[in-house]
């Protein structure tokens, strides 16, 4: 080999070496593995694993109640949360395009709730949810601030939602921002000379012009709320009655409470399957309606 | 998009209505705060008044419920480092791949994009095999070098973008005085490549800081506790005893609030940077 030919090699193992054999252990094995792992038995505790096919598969999609809950209520969640995350979101950053005096203020304040994480987010609104309402509740007699917050089935379903938006309109809206920056002001004045009502230029020059960053906020909506788990586990643990169990969470509970590493593993490479598809539609569906200025 | 800059009716009545949501937002504040200094009697008869009196005994006792200094020391440590491998061996490979169009970078590179797809929970038990039997469990160095392997995606991803925009003509000019590919990258390409590399660490803080999911599946023994699972261990042995949780909540999200306050202009622009990229 000639010296050149060794310094380029030597270039590729420098360059590329450390994130690629990081990468391979930590994703690329546990992947394969967890495929593996997934037609076998495996408990965790005994080294002796059987490979039992698909009968994992089988028993979750014939007589797995858990898991059919769990998804259908991630989905539900993920409809209602990325539609409201995203309304919130955008109509945020468009009212504040405009020229206000606590412009820089409001944005700080609808920013600020996304810094703090999931788990800790939920154990304080568990105490909000819990303590706080009745107390307002208690306060004003108002009968929205007086249901059994967490403590049946809506109120827990609508407490995730509530404290999910509040958490992420924030995000969206820095993103939504930056793209309503970049609508150009000549478009907007033709509009108005042609006559365009305000609610025809929003929603028929401005919405479309800034399509590239729905696409974005969708999929970051979609990816949150469908993998959720840090928020779900600290706020409601799934209940009551793990009516909002989300399916990450119930991955987790099949292999550390139920012991059951073997069926966690294929319920984790179906929803790998699930989040897989569920990101290309979604990819494809908004990238054909981007329009150019 | 700012159409009219004169100050209309119209525009204090959005004024208005957007300053009512704001508070909205920052009442989960109010009763976090107002609350952690309350005795717990009074927690329990009026969680929405102010204080009566200022119980700073509370933060004393939440302080050393989550053990805080050694819990801040370890989050610190864990994202500090991790950030540090993470732009550092990222943006060297996306440089490379960038440069060097061969068929392994654009395999793995190709690995690397799909890879993003997959979910924490999708790999975390077999991880857990691995892990330890890598020698990583129950030390920060090898939760550093988990965020490594499962960070690396993303930020390749997103410093590939742009270092596809560095003209060639500057490197080559660097070359011709004298300058080899390590020169290169550390004295032309870095610099070039700073406002990425501010949008990678703060994409990255974000996520590892909060993490909860996989520290608390490497770390086992009570020293190593980062922020996030000193909480939930903390909740874990005292269930609604608000008057010790409340204080260690505050201080639980004080750095990261402090962090954010500090330094909000690049976090904002970081993010819209990074999804406009992503």
């Amino acid at each position: 080999m000639s010296r050149k030919k060794i310094s380029q090699w030597t270039q590729q193992l420098v360059f590329v070496g450390p994130t690629t054999i990081f990468f391979v252990l930590i994703v690329l094995i546990p992947f394969l593995l967890g495929i593996y792992y997934s037609m076998t038995n495996w408990n965790g505790v005994s080294r002796s694993l059987e490979f039992v096919g698909l009968r994992n598969y089988a028993h979750i999609f014939t007589s797995d109640p858990d898991f059919r809950n769990a998804f259908w209520f991630t989905v539900r969640f993920t409809v209602v949360a990325v539609v409201l995350t995203n309304l919130l979101g955008f109509f945020l950053a468009y009212f504040l395009m405009k020229p206000l005096k606590s412009k820089n203020v409001l944005r700080t304040v609808f920013f600020m709730p996304n810094m703090i994480g999931g788990l800790l987010l939920g154990f304080i609104w568990q105490f909000i949810f819990v303590r706080g309402f009745a107390a307002i509740g208690e306060a004003t007699g108002l009968s929205f601030f007086n249901l059994p917050w967490l403590g049946n089935e809506p109120t827990a379903f609508w407490g995730i939602v509530i404290v999910f938006v509040w958490q992420y309109a924030g995000y969206l809206m820095v993103i939504y921002i930056a793209s309503l920056g970049n609508v150009s002001k000549d478009v907007l004045e033709s509009a108005q000379i042609d006559g365009a009502s305000r609610s025809q230029t929003l929603w028929k020059i401005i919405v479309p012009l800034v399509m590239p960053a729905v696409t974005v906020c969708l999929f970051l909506a979609i990816s949150w709320s469908f993998k959720m788990f840090d928020l779900n586990l600290a706020l409601t643990n799934g209940g009551p009655f793990n009516a909002t169990r989300s399916v990450a969470l119930d991955i987790y509970r099949e292999a550390f409470t139920n012991s059951r590493l073997g069926l966690g593993t294929a319920k984790a490479v179906i929803f790998f399957v699930i989040v897989a598809i569920i990101t290309a539609l979604q990819v494809r569906a908004t990238k054909s309606r981007e329009v150019e200025a | 998009m700012e159409q009219d800059s004169r100050y209309r009716v119209k525009t204090l009545i959005v004024e208005i209505l957007l300053i009512l949501i704001g508070l909205l937002f920052l009442v989960p504040f109010y009763f976090l705060l107002a609350n952690s200094v309350k005795t717990f009697g009074e927690i329990l008869s009026d969680a929405a008044a102010l204080p009566s009196s200022i119980q700073w005994a509370n933060y004393k006792a939440g302080w050393e419920a989550i053990d805080f200094p050694s819990a801040l020391r370890n989050s610190l440590i864990v994202t500090v480092f991790s950030n540090l491998l993470l732009v550092l061996f990222s943006s060297m490979t996306a440089y490379q791949m960038v440069r060097h169009d061969s068929v392994f970078n654009r395999v793995l590179f190709g690995l690397f994009v799909a890879a993003m797809v997959i979910p924490f929970q999708s790999i975390m038990l077999p991880l857990m095999d691995v892990t330890s039997r890598a020698g990583f469990s129950d030390s920060l160095w090898g939760l550093i070098l988990c965020y490594l392997g499962f960070g690396a995606p993303l930020s390749v991803f997103l410093f590939h973008g742009s270092m596809k925009s560095i003209p060639l003509e500057i490197e080559q000019a660097a070359r011709v005085d004298g300058s080899g590919t390590y020169g290169v990258f550390f004295r032309i390409v870095y610099p070039m490549m700073r406002p990425m590399y501010v949008t990678i660490i703060i994409l990255n803080t974000l996520w590892i800081w909060n993490d909860y999911l996989l520290p608390s599946l490497i770390l086992t023994s009570e020293n190593l506790q980062t922020i996030p699972i000193a909480t939930f261990m903390l909740f874990g042995q005292y269930t609604k005893q608000w008057d010790l949780a409340l204080p260690a909540l505050v201080l639980g999200i004080a750095p990261v609030i402090i962090f954010f306050l500090a330094m909000q202009k690049y976090i904002v622009s970081g993010i819209a940077a990074g999804a406009v990229k992503g």
